[in-house]
């Protein structure tokens, strides 16, 4: 029994069949990565997860809780956090605020009218922002504007935003995008270091197979709407599925 | 640890002195620009309050209420109410102008806040222009209908009523009338010292106090957060609704708080007081001094306010006036030329202002104020040190 399970699931937009009969299952404490060409549904099964869409049949369970028709703060506030394909971030605010919004949600739930004392009196909000913000690398931008930031550092902030709640489980929708190599590694060895670290579960969408194969002890692959493999890296390397899915695709 | 982010508790220990200084001084100020008579004084203080509570919402949290007019004139309706029934004493009018427009803001706000952008607007003008027809129409029991909502010889007034017959009585404070004025010659001008300005005073300094609080609390920083990204937010474990709706309360019964206020100025309350100008007004107020900032919805509503009261009563005498040394040809054309700008005038003025603003100073004047300062700052700066880092932020809210 896994921690996050996926069942059935469906998802039609229109005439096109996004998720056709999914099932899931993600060990706890694990990587598990979910491949596939673009436009094979990846980002739509992860939005099933957290509440942006909601599958037309099927069922997602997560630590015995179903995650379809409740809302998306109720979903982060059992323990699910998620970086977006397209960086989600307070663009207005600085990097330090970003993180320290997160670390309010966690400590005081979905909603705290504190609306007296000042912020600068929560040392420990700030001092856990500022740890998380060094775990990423982003200590030394921490007073500037988010939406100044590179796209490899806007993700970076947000997989901090994620991390300073720490989550049960953490989705990362292509966390690498945009990177250069030298941020890619880094990302790799701090998703390791977290996994070693803490007891946290991760589900990873990923197109750089590098990244994939130094990570995942699962890998799901999906395509056209549906899992056509899901097995350890070693096996998923070699299958003749896998090649055929990503014909005309350079990578595996 | 100097920071520009939060702003240190000396920093706004000094803006809150700066702050009380002007206020209080503001009979003084400005009376040589002709504004230092009592019932503007007291204008500038009552919308100031009025602008400070819009900007916790729509300055914090980006929601943009055009209705917040109805809760100024529910206030004034209650204060008057509580003036007629009970003691011409305004503290329990204003207690109960607050309560009454709090509530109102409630159940406005919970409809309204189910939508964002401009459905939330509609919503709120919409509410907003169904209370000001309904005070014309089914609630004239309540409002008096067009003639307006005045204290009367016989009113009850169960706790000081009957004291002197045949002459309405003052409103006050524990005695103290509200138009209690001393006179004292200064320069050549009169400075006229109000008690009713000085009691708005100490609200507006009150209220101001309490709004850079919430500016500096996690509460302010969730509103801001839902200003840039209300989706991020909500995947972030927040639940936007109460934060959103708390705001919305908040700055009505700072409306409420102001209307119970024009209503201790001067008794009467009349339903044009919930207008859609008079909302349109507030917002004005808002972006033209700086939407976000602190001190810029002060700003904007004396802005305003000047320009209604005392652009607005300049004539051709005034203006020939001012053209008097020049050959008289010349005074003519001047007088001819500036004419549509002043007098009936003043919106085109306050109009092409407020456009040059928007413009070229979106955050408005106080944008304007922290350029200049930046500009002075970076050239001590550059002179000395990076120690000045903690003094460029100071004016900057
Ligand atoms: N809200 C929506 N409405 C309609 N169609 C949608 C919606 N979201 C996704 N789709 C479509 O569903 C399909 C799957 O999209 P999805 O974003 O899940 O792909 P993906 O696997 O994440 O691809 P990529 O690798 O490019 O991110 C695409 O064809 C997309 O156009
Ligand atoms: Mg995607």
């Amino acid at each position: 029994m896994g921690i996050l399970e996926v069942q059935n699931v469906n998802k039609r937009f229109g005439g096109l069949q996004a998720l056709d009969n999914v099932n899931l299952d993600v060990e706890e404490g694990s990587i598990h990565a979910i491949i596939g060409p673009n436009g094979a549904g990846k980002s739509t099964l992860l939005n099933c997860f957290v509440g942006r869409l909601v599958p037309d049949t099927g069922t997602v369970m997560f630590n015995g809780n179903s995650l379809l028709g409740i809302k998306p703060h109720e979903i982060n506030q059992l323990g699910v956090s998620r970086v977006f394909q397209t960086p989600e971030i307070f663009t207005d605010l600085s990097v330090l605020e970003n993180v320290m919004i997160a670390t309010f949600a966690h400590r005081d739930g979905a909603f705290k009218l504190n609306a007296i004392d000042p912020v600068r009196k929560e040392v420990d909000i700030r001092d856990h922002a500022e740890a998380t913000l060094l775990d990423v690398g982003l200590q030394d931008k921490r007073n500037m504007v988010a939406s100044s930031m590179s796209r490899g550092d806007k993700r970076r902030l947000e997989m901090a935003m994620c991390l300073s709640q720490d989550p049960k489980l953490l989705l990362l929708d292509e966390p690498t995008a945009g990177m250069a190599r030298a941020d890619t590694n880094r990302t790799i060895d701090l998703l390791k270091e977290l996994a070693e670290k803490r007891k946290l579960t991760k589900v990873i969408i990923e197109h750089d197979m590098h990244v994939v194969f130094s990570l995942a002890q699962k890998i799901s692959v999906l395509a056209q709407g549906h899992v056509i493999v899901e097995d350890t890296p070693e096996n998923i390397k070699g299958h003749p599925k896998v090649r055929e899915a990503y014909l005309g695709e350079a990578q595996v | 640890m100097t920071n520009a982010i939060f702003p240190s508790k000396a920093n706004d220990r000094l803006l809150m002195i700066f702050f009380i200084i002007v206020v209080l001084a503001g009979p003084i100020i400005l009376a040589p620009f002709g504004a230092g008579y009592p019932d503007l004084l007291q204008r500038f203080a009552i919308f100031g309050i009025f602008a400070i509570g819009f900007n916790i919402l729509f300055g914090l949290t980006g929601y943009l209420s055009f209705g917040h007019a109805a809760f100024l004139g529910v206030g004034s309706y209650s204060a008057v109410w509580m003036l007629k029934l009970l003691s011409m004493n305004v503290i329990p009018a204003i207690i109960l102008g607050v309560v009454i427009s709090g509530l109102f803001a409630l159940v406005i706000g919970y409809v309204s806040l189910r939508r964002s952008g401009i459905y939330f607007s509609i919503l709120t003008l919409a509410f907003a222009q169904m209370s000001y027809n309904l005070a014309y129409s089914v609630f004239t029991p309540i409002t008096n209908g067009e003639t307006g909502l005045q204290i009367l010889l016989d009113d009850p007034r169960v706790l000081d009523g009957g004291t002197k017959p045949g002459e309405l009585p003052l409103t006050n404070l524990f005695g103290i009338p509200m138009n209690a004025t001393q006179k004292v010659e200064f320069l050549g001008m009169t400075l006229q010292f109000n008690f009713g300005f000085y009691f708005c005073a100490v609200i507006l300094i009150l209220a101001f106090y309490l709004s850079l609080r919430i500016f500096r609390s996690p509460f302010g920083l969730m509103l801001r957060a839902v200003k840039t990204n209300q989706n991020r937010l909500n995947y972030t474990g927040v639940n936007t609704r109460p934060y959103t709706l708390a705001a919305f309360v908040i700055s009505g019964m700072y409306a409420g708080l102001a209307g119970s206020l024009l209503a201790s100025m001067d008794p009467l309350a009349g339903a044009e007081r919930m207008q859609w100008t008079a909302s349109g007004e507030v917002v004005l107020m808002v972006i033209l001094g700086g939407a976000g900032t602190l001190l810029g919805p002060v700003l904007g509503a004396g802005f305003i306010k000047y320009f209604e009261n005392i652009f607005s009563k300049i004539n051709d005498n005034v203006l020939h006036s001012w053209f008097a040394f020049m050959p008289d040809g010349l005074e003519n054309v001047m007088v001819t030329l500036v004419h549509p700008f002043v007098g009936k005038g003043w919106h085109l003025t306050l109009g092409l202002l407020f456009m040059a603003i928007v413009i070229f100073l979106p955050g408005g004047l106080m944008e304007g104020f922290n350029r200049i300062w930046r500009k002075i700052t970076s050239k001590r700066e550059t002179a000395t040190s990076d120690t000045s880092s903690d003094a460029a932020s100071t004016p900057a809210e």
